[in-house]
């Protein structure tokens, strides 16, 4: 693992904090150029509705809610284990969830009436439920932060550590839901994607906390205790294999309905989403994090399970392309029954590719969460303190 | 002995005030189905809209399309549309253009039998597109025309993902010299309004007007009477993905 020279350390954090900035500032300046030219700029049209921004801040929002699983385990569920890295925990589920709002809120075609959106909410619709659910989100984790740093509210931690919880399950059903209430595509409508989403964020965001976990303690020259790094990489394989099993689930009772049957031929095999499902998700994503994770040469080690670990994180983006933009390439199934032809691409199976400008307010995203989690742990206290005493006994009793 | 004075009875004079108003309530009650009856004779398509007065939920406006009557090759409907509504930006990439009606050809798999016909917003009973609406600015007007408020519409495009019709488009570029009875935005979603401006004074929307095959016809589906409700009860309609249960106002025949 890196370790900077303490004498760096400090420029080497502004160094850190300056990309972020600038990241952060390029993204800006890439929405308002889309707010100004309009989305002609983009890769996106009519046949493609959401493209690169809305899988980089899908990913964000979804492992946003996921990350916070490691704070349940601790408030919630009493492992004894993962109490110390609650805060951490909270810390990086408002950085992500912050990066990931920035994309889809810059995003929009009229990212102006962000107030229009707050005020007039229809509650019919997934997207007006996130008006209330996000909001809710920031003050719950917000309220469960200040319960955990501060002495005289840790009393009242685990209360809200059940809250954040009980929430983030329904803002992340209602992320799936967003899928799962689309009538009409082939690739969506499934009741499933609720629950798959769930398990998604618990797997992501696991990812995403080992590896900035590991990353502070190289920092400050610690090592990880082995049972924490045991427990950790046994938790992320079970959520990655978890999420495999559902992507199996849900393909395999598409491709069961013959009205689908098409479109599973379409994703799994004779396009150039079947590539990146089997290589991207299926094999990067999960088969070799899970054989890092398990081999007796590299399950012990922090850097293979930091490496399973990313590993993850790079196959949910082939997951979420695959998901968003696959699932959109593919025509809509106004006949069924025919071969239909025309000159706003019915019937046809079409290419998107992503402008520059998606790709900077995408990385922007990125940029507002790690710039966030660099300033964030730099200021406040979020190295989690381990009792290797308390540890031992969790480790051989509880856990 | 001298007859009573109706008058002059109080509780006659009650009674008369009372069966008056029952009498004027029913009345009111049954005023807009005399009223319907009056249009369906006066105007088989349509009747202007007062200024000032809502939309009537008793109307129910619609379409009907003849595939059979559709000629391979003629956009007449589809520049009418595009004139009518300022709908004139031409992009490099066409994907990203505006289409608010369209033609699709169709051949049957199994028989190779060819048809073609215009593809526009379904106006359903049961829009998908107003059900996902964050902000409600996707609607559904009493008189069933589904439609974008454009002041509230924000531009995610759920709506977008959400129609099984492909029929939404979103403005990709800013935009010049509109229509002013047609407003467009910039950054909002939008779809054929069936010419709603046009119904509104009593005429028939662009498509219908210009097709020379008079393959479309226009009209309260809501009114037994109508053209379009007889002609539909008469002949084998289709509702485009009836599987769905969003019950369009826009039906088709010959296909």
């Amino acid at each position: 693992m890196f370790t900077p020279n303490p004498r760096h350390e400090e420029r080497l954090f502004y160094v850190l904090a300056a990309i972020g900035g600038l990241v952060s500032a390029i993204g800006l300046a890439a929405a308002l150029y889309m707010e100004h030219e309009g989305h002609v700029v983009t890769g996106m049209n009519n046949q493609f509705v959401w493209g690169l921004p809305h899988v980089v801040s899908i990913f964000l929002i979804v492992a946003a809610s996921g990350v916070l699983n490691v704070a349940s385990m601790g408030s919630v569920f009493g492992r004894v284990l993962y109490k110390p890295r609650a805060p951490l925990s909270g810390l990086l589920g408002i950085a992500m969830m912050s990066g990931g709002l920035a994309v889809i809120m810059l995003d929009l075609g009229r990212a102006d009436r962000a107030m229009v959106a707050a005020t007039h909410v229809n509650l019919t619709s997934v997207f007006g439920w996130n008006m209330i659910l996000y909001p809710v989100f920031y003050a719950l984790v917000a309220v469960y932060l200040w319960t955990m740093m501060e002495r005289r509210m840790n009393p009242y931690s685990k209360v809200a550590g059940l809250a954040t919880f009980i929430w983030r399950v329904i803002l992340t059903s209602g992320t799936g839901s967003i899928f799962a209430f689309l009538v009409a595509r082939q690739a969506y409508g499934s009741a499933l994607l609720a629950p798959m989403f769930i398990v998604m964020s618990f797997s992501w965001g696991l990812a995403v906390f080992i590896v900035v976990q590991s990353t502070m303690y190289a920092w400050n020259d610690l090592h990880l205790p082995p049972l924490i790094l045991q427990r950790m990489k046994n938790l992320l394989a079970t959520f990655v294999a978890a999420v495999l099993y559902l992507t199996a689930v849900l393909h395999l009772v598409n491709a069961y309905f013959a009205q689908h049957l098409d479109f599973e031929r379409f994703i799994l095999l004779g396009s150039e989403f079947a590539g990146l499902f089997w290589v991207g998700q299926v094999l990067i994503g999960s088969l070799l994090p899970l054989a890092l994770l398990f081999h007796p040469a590299t399950r012990g080690r922090v850097v293979w399970v930091n490496i399973a670990a990313l590993l993850v994180i790079l196959g949910a983006f082939f997951q979420l392309y695959v998901f968003i933009v696959g699932g959109q390439a593919f025509p809509l199934e106004i006949f069924p029954g025919y071969d239909v032809k025309s000159s706003f691409m019915d019937g046809a199976v079409d290419h998107y590719t992503a402008s520059m400008p998606e790709i900077l307010l995408s990385l922007g995203g990125l940029a507002i969460a790690f710039t966030m989690t660099t300033i964030g742990v730099r200021v406040l206290h979020f190295l989690p303190q381990d009792d290797l005493v308390e540890l031992e006994a969790a480790g051989s009793i509880t856990d | 002995m001298t007859a009573p004075q109706s008058s002059s009875n109080p509780r006659r004079a009650f009674l008369a005030a009372a069966g008056g108003s029952v009498a004027s309530l029913g009345f009111v009650a049954v005023a807009p189905g005399l009223h319907l009856m009056a249009v369906g004779e006066a105007n088989a398509a349509t009747d202007a809209r007062k200024a000032g007065t809502a939309a009537s939920p008793t109307v129910r406006w619609g379409l009907l399309i003849d595939a059979g009557k559709c000629v391979p090759g003629c956009t007449k409907c589809i520049d009418a549309c595009h004139t009518e509504n300022g709908v004139t930006e031409k992009l490099p990439d066409p994907r990203q253009n505006s289409q608010w009606i369209r033609k699709i050809e169709l051949v049957e798999r199994r028989t190779g039998h060819a048809t073609q016909l215009p593809m526009m917003c379904q106006h359903c009973a049961n829009p998908p597109c107003v059900d996902v609406c964050p902000t409600g600015a996707s609607m559904k007007r009493a008189d069933g025309i589904v439609l974008v408020d454009r002041h509230t519409c924000i531009g995610c495009r759920y709506c977008m993902m959400a129609c099984p019709y492909k029929a939404r488009s979103f403005v990709h570029t800013p935009l010049h010299a509109q229509n002013p009875e047609v407003p467009r935005g910039q950054g909002c979603v939008e779809a054929c309004t069936l010419c709603v401006h046009r119904v509104d004074k009593g005429q028939q929307p662009a498509c219908v007007e210009s097709c020379p095959q008079g393959a479309m016809m226009f009209g309260d589906l809501n009114d037994p009477a109508s053209d379009i409700a007889r002609r539909i009860a008469s002949v084998p309609t289709t509702q485009v993905r009836a599987d769905l249960r969003l019950n369009p106002g826009v039906r088709y025949q010959g296909i």
